[in-house]
């Protein structure tokens, strides 16, 4: 590996780093430290210094929020937990929380499984529980399994989720932080973002600042790449790293026969970046500037065989599917644009359906969460890059790639 | 009705929990593995052991992709059809699944064994297509592997 590990670091081929392993390995060191030698507002303020921002998609500051609920990476899970459970454990120290609990889809229930396991072994290992390391912390970490939404991963809906409520995502304000799960106030991180918090605390915030590749950015990132590589996996690399290089030395390039089109670089609510955009430096500024967002760092690769149409439409059906339906612009503006791009795949298109997309897209953002704006970001980066491709569906009545 | 044991350990786990309405997702899919499925009867017993009403529960459990308000087969093929695994072959698959079983999605075998369903990205990507059945994932799949998989649960049922 040509870029040092932090978060990945003694990954096993099938099998989680255990206890006795991550402790060989400077485990749980940024917890001892955090409860022997710093103040609640060091902690936070060492995150704040090492300028950690969220790597769930929002791209928050995490000095900013700070107790403890989690999202979903699997890899991680898979790899090291109590690098996870040790990031909550601080997180929740900084900001004297009595509770964590750890929010799991039900596609992860091997994950689901590890952690129940591995909470357990912490906690008889003296880092959960009362009197966390002879301190007078005390922190219950609980595991929530879900019953299986992607709307349950928007801040708002998981709180209500982990109320037993229905997962309708709810306007700030309160903000969460003020009056989250059950009107406490509540920290939510992915888990990516709580691994990070051990390693700033033990080697400080400028040595996270200086892992990455970018001014503006911070520590390692995981990437998930998928779609047409050789190699498709997840890659902790430093942020802001050059896409060109994670496609193609880590991901083994494309496979014979394809060329490079365009890749959703977090996920599928962040836009198409085509082919001139290649050598971007992933990280949330650059991609910002060129009207992108870094998302979670899923990077989804296309080639030149696949119609960005018919992926737009595909992923545009995802969204409708799985709207929570509890805002109109949302419930009824994304099963329109299926509607419209439904017609265009199949030649029934008309050029004044362009306009009405656009229009369409600017409506959606009008919605109550962040969910409507990243539904729509695929279809309103088609048609700034690909705006061709879909006017070529409607001159020549058919998708031109069948 | 929910047999004893079953009821007096979901009790005790509710018990526990700081507030009851906490575990709706835990004793709904409980009482889903004990009746197949979310019954209206099993709706009721969730109400009455959480000390919600059957519309609180009902609200819940329209929402959440694994939880089944009608009857479905021994094994729930849940196929994904999101982005990735539609540009790597998802749509033969299904089609492929569809009829050797002959169902459509949504469909349920005569033999009460399998129930075709589509689901949003379940986060194997990098092992496109891909599905879940009973919540076992099946990667990089083909009709040769499909055929296998299909055989030997239909050899266990």
């Amino acid at each position: 590996m040509k870029y040092p590990q932090i978060l990945l670091a003694n990954r096993k081929a099938d099998r989680i780093t255990t206890l006795q392993e991550y402790e060989q390995n400077d485990g749980y060191q940024g917890l001892k430290a955090a409860l022997k030698k710093y103040q609640q507002s060091d902690i936070i303020r060492s995150i704040e210094d090492a300028n950690l921002l969220g790597r769930g998609g929002a791209a928050f500051p995490a000095g900013l929020k700070l107790k403890s609920v989690a999202e979903d990476a699997p890899v991680l899970i898979h790899t090291n937990p109590h690098m996870i459970i040790e990031g909550m454990i601080i997180a929740g120290y900084a900001v004297r929380a009595e509770k964590g609990i750890i929010f799991i889809r039900p596609e992860y229930e091997s994950g689901a499984e590890i952690f129940e396991r591995e909470l357990k072994a912490a906690e008889a290992a003296g880092y959960l529980g009362k009197n966390i390391l002879g301190s007078n912390y005390a922190l219950e970490i609980n595991l929530h399994r879900s019953g299986g939404r992607y709307i349950c991963g928007e801040v708002t809906a998981q709180l209500n989720a982990l109320m037993g409520k229905r997962p309708n995502p709810m306007k700030p304000p309160p903000y969460p932080t003020e009056k989250g799960v059950w009107g406490l106030p509540t920290v939510l991180s992915n888990v990516e973002t709580f691994a990070c918090m051990p390693h700033i605390i033990r080697r400080g915030p400028e040595w996270f600042k200086g892992l990455a590749k970018t001014e503006t950015g911070t520590g390692t990132k995981i990437f998930c790449v998928s779609g047409k590589v050789n190699r498709p996996g997840c890659y902790e690399l430093p942020m802001g790293v050059r896409l060109s290089e994670i496609i193609e030395d880590c991901a083994g390039g494309m496979p014979a026969g394809s060329e490079f089109k365009a890749c959703l670089p977090g996920g599928a609510s962040t836009g198409f970046l085509p082919k001139e955009q290649l050598d971007i430096e992933m990280d949330f500024e650059p991609l910002k500037n060129v009207g992108n967002r870094l998302g979670t760092g899923a990077i989804m690769v296309f080639d030149h065989k696949t119609c960005l149409l018919g992926a737009t439409l595909n992923l545009t059906e995802f969204f409708a599917r799985e709207s929570c339906g509890w805002c109109t612009p949302c419930r009824e503006g994304l099963p329109y644009i299926r509607d419209l791009l439904v017609r265009l795949e199949n030649g029934e298109g008309h050029q004044d359906f362009i306009p009405l997309l656009e229009a369409m897209g600017k409506h959606l953002w009008n919605a109550y969460c962040a969910f409507a704006p990243g539904a729509v970001a695929p279809l309103q980066s088609l048609l700034v890059h690909f705006r061709e491709e879909v006017e070529e569906h409607i001159r020549q009545k058919k998708c031109p790639f069948r | 009705m929910l047999p004893n044991v079953l009821k007096e350990s979901l009790e005790k786990q509710i018990a526990h929990a700081d507030h009851p309405r906490e575990l709706v997702v835990d004793i709904m899919l409980a009482l889903q593995e004990h009746y197949g499925h979310l019954s209206d009867e099993a709706v009721e017993e969730a109400a009455v052991l959480l000390g919600m009403s059957p519309l609180e529960i009902e609200e819940v459990a329209t929402f959440y992709t694994f939880i089944y308000r009608e009857p479905v087969g021994k094994y729930v093929i849940h196929v994904c059809d999101s982005v990735i695994c539609w540009m790597d072959g998802y749509e033969s698959i299904k089609d492929y699944i569809c009829k050797k079983l002959d169902i459509d999605l949504g469909g349920t075998t005569a033999d009460s064994l399998f129930t075709l369903l589509p689901v949003c990205c379940i986060g194997y990507c990098d092992q496109s297509p891909a599905m879940l059945i009973n919540r076992k994932v099946y990667g990089h799949l083909t009709r040769q592997k499909v055929d296998e998989i299909l055989e030997k649960l239909r050899s266990e049922a």
